[in-house]
């Protein structure tokens, strides 16, 4: 029997406070995530339980307890407090999977500071606009990314500490450093974790729109009610299961079920520290008798391309059940993981902007392969007509998948920006920026983006943010930004780019550019593709016409040029 | 000529892919699976060693398991350039 039972029963059933029960939480009560993911657990008399299995590409392997964790995270808060860091302020992890990324996390929360975790692989000018704009107060870094820091640290100037937790010595620390050891401090046994409510801001993650900057979505302690029961009845996470995500908590899978929903919960988790391959990551499954596994559509299409043969090789059999999140997971790759691994991928559908998954399949019920699934249980969901902001009355139609917005975990608001804030609702309803139609039977299909933003790989990438970059590279004039059809990646950045004069295209500069833009900005937002063009489509009015390039790209109808300068 | 290949393939990455103070690379570091290329970055990679090399490396064979060291990468470009050769 599955933790959620029968998803009709809990619709007609569902309130939030079944997960405040089983939290032991009360509205007006302090809340404080890292005291439920850590403390409460001890509490509970599960601290010798393993919490996290670690291990790193190396093969170095470390195993903590809840009470190590416990302690670990005490330790961490102390240390912060100690440089004078407090609540409501901005401490950014910018780090590799590795533990003092998740007992930071932690550490951070049981502070009071909000915690902004940004993916390690980042070039410069992406932290540099992410920092920028939460103002942090301090970044919990590696060596090994401390450079990328320095750059651009002359233009932080609300930056007082850098943390380095594997500061060997070798070199001197710089400007604002400190080093710091989790497994050389003295353990903090009593901490007073700072009382936060619930609607106190936890963390701040980055997102990427369509115009303007990234923007920081704000959360709350609050969340941690939705990211429990999600985490209970949509992954059927049970206190006894080995659990891997294979989300880094750069985004916000990483921290919502890489973090705070399990250790909640209280089972095991598996971090494993490497980059993909096949062998690997079936190898871990096998070695650490994962039943619980949280992975992602390119992953599951890479593991496709990997054959089926490889997977007899392992012993897989301790897995249980299978989730997937990030973009919309293929009928086939559902099809496929049937076949080999006895098992569908219960595809799981939200947003950094959610906190926590509002549509999805849920175990018991009828998988549709391709499908989205069906609202969480106290989730209300629909498909508005995009021209009238209503619900579509009819089933079938497309329309922009739109939410009630009043489950725990929503934004809050964005950092800095609530005019973009209130920009993401009409007529009562949150729109997604997703397109969806809805089956007779309730089921939502994914359609698409409403908007630019390109999703490579489960991760949103911003076309404006790229051109901008691009344009900052000596040779490039203009530059126009879309998505192409990957079949692994579901989408990846293609540029076209016209160069200024003295510049000739060539597969030199194709890559030189590609590096610009990876270091700058990020791997994720690296054009894979390059087209040289003598100019770009605009409107008269001067505006580049991004959908006539993509409409190519995916050979779709260009449709009305009427605006078109010189067509 | 595959030792030089090695050494140009081993700058790059080095040039392209670590960070100043970084543990020195040798030809067997793991660079997929130990993190120090992404599945994004080896498409940038990949288009070094074709231009460096005047190689086409079909998307099939470009997998994180062929790119996984310098020694590796050597191996497959010289598959590449011998067919066309």
């Amino acid at each position: 029997m599955s933790n959620i039972g029968s998803y009709d029963e809990r619709v007609k059933n569902f309130s939030w406070t079944i997960a405040e029960k089983e939290l032991g939480y009360k509205p007006g009560d302090v809340i404080n995530i890292g005291w439920y993911c850590t403390d409460r657990i001890c509490e509970q008399g599960k601290g010798s339980k393993v919490a996290l299995h670690w291990e790193g590409h190396t093969g170095v392997e470390k195993t903590y307890t809840y009470n190590d964790i416990r302690l670990a995270t005490n330790t961490i808060g102390a240390f912060l407090r100690g440089l004078g860091l407090k609540d409501g302020e901005r401490v950014c992890l910018f780090m590799d999977r590795i533990p003092e990324l998740y007992l930071g996390f932690l550490g951070i929360l049981k502070i009071g500071a909000i915690a902004q975790p940004l993916f390690s692989a980042f070039g410069d000018e992406s932290l540099f606009v992410r920092l920028s704009n939460a103002e942090a107060s301090a970044v919990i870094t590696q060596k090994k990314h401390a450079p990328k820091v320095r750059k651009i640290l002359e233009k932080l100037p609300h930056i007082r500490h850098i943390i380095i937790v594997d500061h060997d010595g070798v070199a001197p620390l710089k400007d604002r450093e400190v080093a710091f050891s989790l497994e050389k401090s003295a353990p903090v046994e009593h901490f007073d974790i700072h009382p936060t409510k619930a609607e106190s801001a936890s963390v701040l993650h980055y997102t990427s729109g369509t115009t303007g900057m990234p923007k920081g979505v704000k959360h709350v302690h609050y969340s941690l009610i939705s990211q429990y029961l999600t985490a209970k009845w949509a992954l059927d996470l049970r206190e006894d299961d080995i659990y891997w995500c294979t989300a880094d908590p750069g985004w916000v899978t990483g921290t919502s079920y890489g973090i705070i929903a399990p250790f909640a919960i209280g089972v095991t988790q598996c971090v494993l520290d490497a980059g993909f391959s096949a062998e690997a990551w079936y190898k871990w499954i096998e070695k650490r008798r994962v039943t619980m596994w949280y992975s992602a559509p390119t992953a599951i299409r890479s593991l496709m391309k990997a054959g089926d043969e490889i997977v007899k090789k392992f012993d897989l059999s301790s897995l249980r059940h299978l989730a997937s999140v990030g973009e919309p997971l293929n009928s086939e790759a559902v099809v496929w993981s049937e076949k080999v691994f006895g098992m569908p991928f219960y595809d799981t559908y939200w947003q950094t902007e959610t906190g926590s998954i509002v549509i999805g399949n849920y175990p018991g019920m009828e998988v549709r392969p391709g499908s989205m699934g069906k609202p969480f249980p106290g989730i209300t969901g629909t498909v508005l007509d995009p021209v009238k902001n209503e619900p579509l009355p009819t089933y079938g139609k497309i329309g922009l998948v739109a939410l009630k917005f009043d489950w725990p975990s929503r934004m809050r608001t964005y950092w800095n920006n609530e005019e973009a804030f209130q920009k993401k609702f009409r007529n009562g309803w949150y729109i997604t920026g997703d397109r969806s139609k809805i089956d007779k039977d309730g089921y939502f299909w994914f359609a698409g983006r409403d908007d630019d933003i390109i999703n490579t790989a489960g991760h949103l990438v911003s076309p404006f943010e790229v051109e901008s970059a691009l344009l900052e590279h000596p040779s490039v004039a203009e530059s126009a930004v879309v998505s192409k059809p990957d079949p692994i990646n579901l989408e990846v950045v293609k540029a076209f780019v016209t160069l200024k004069p003295g510049f000739a295209a060539g597969k030199d500069l194709d890559l030189e550019i590609m590096n610009f833009i990876r270091k700058k900005l990020s791997p994720l937002a690296m054009p894979q593709e390059i087209e040289f063009v003598p100019s770009l489509p605009k409107t008269r009015s001067g505006k580049i016409m991004r959908r006539i390039l993509h409409a190519k790209e995916w050979g779709e109808e260009i449709g009305d040029t009427s605006t078109l300068e010189n067509d | 000529m595959a030792d030089e290949l090695k050494d140009i393939v081993l700058n790059y990455v080095t040039k392209e892919y670590l960070e100043d103070d970084s543990e020195p690379l040798t030809y067997d570091t793991p660079l997929i699976s130990g993190g120090i290329v992404d599945s994004f970055s080896m498409v940038s990679l990949k288009r070094f060693l074709e231009n460096k090399c005047a190689i086409s490396i079909p998307d099939d064979e470009a997998t994180p398991e062929a790119f996984d060291s310098v020694n590796k990468i050597v191996s497959l470009v010289q598959r590449f350039a011998a067919k066309k050769g």
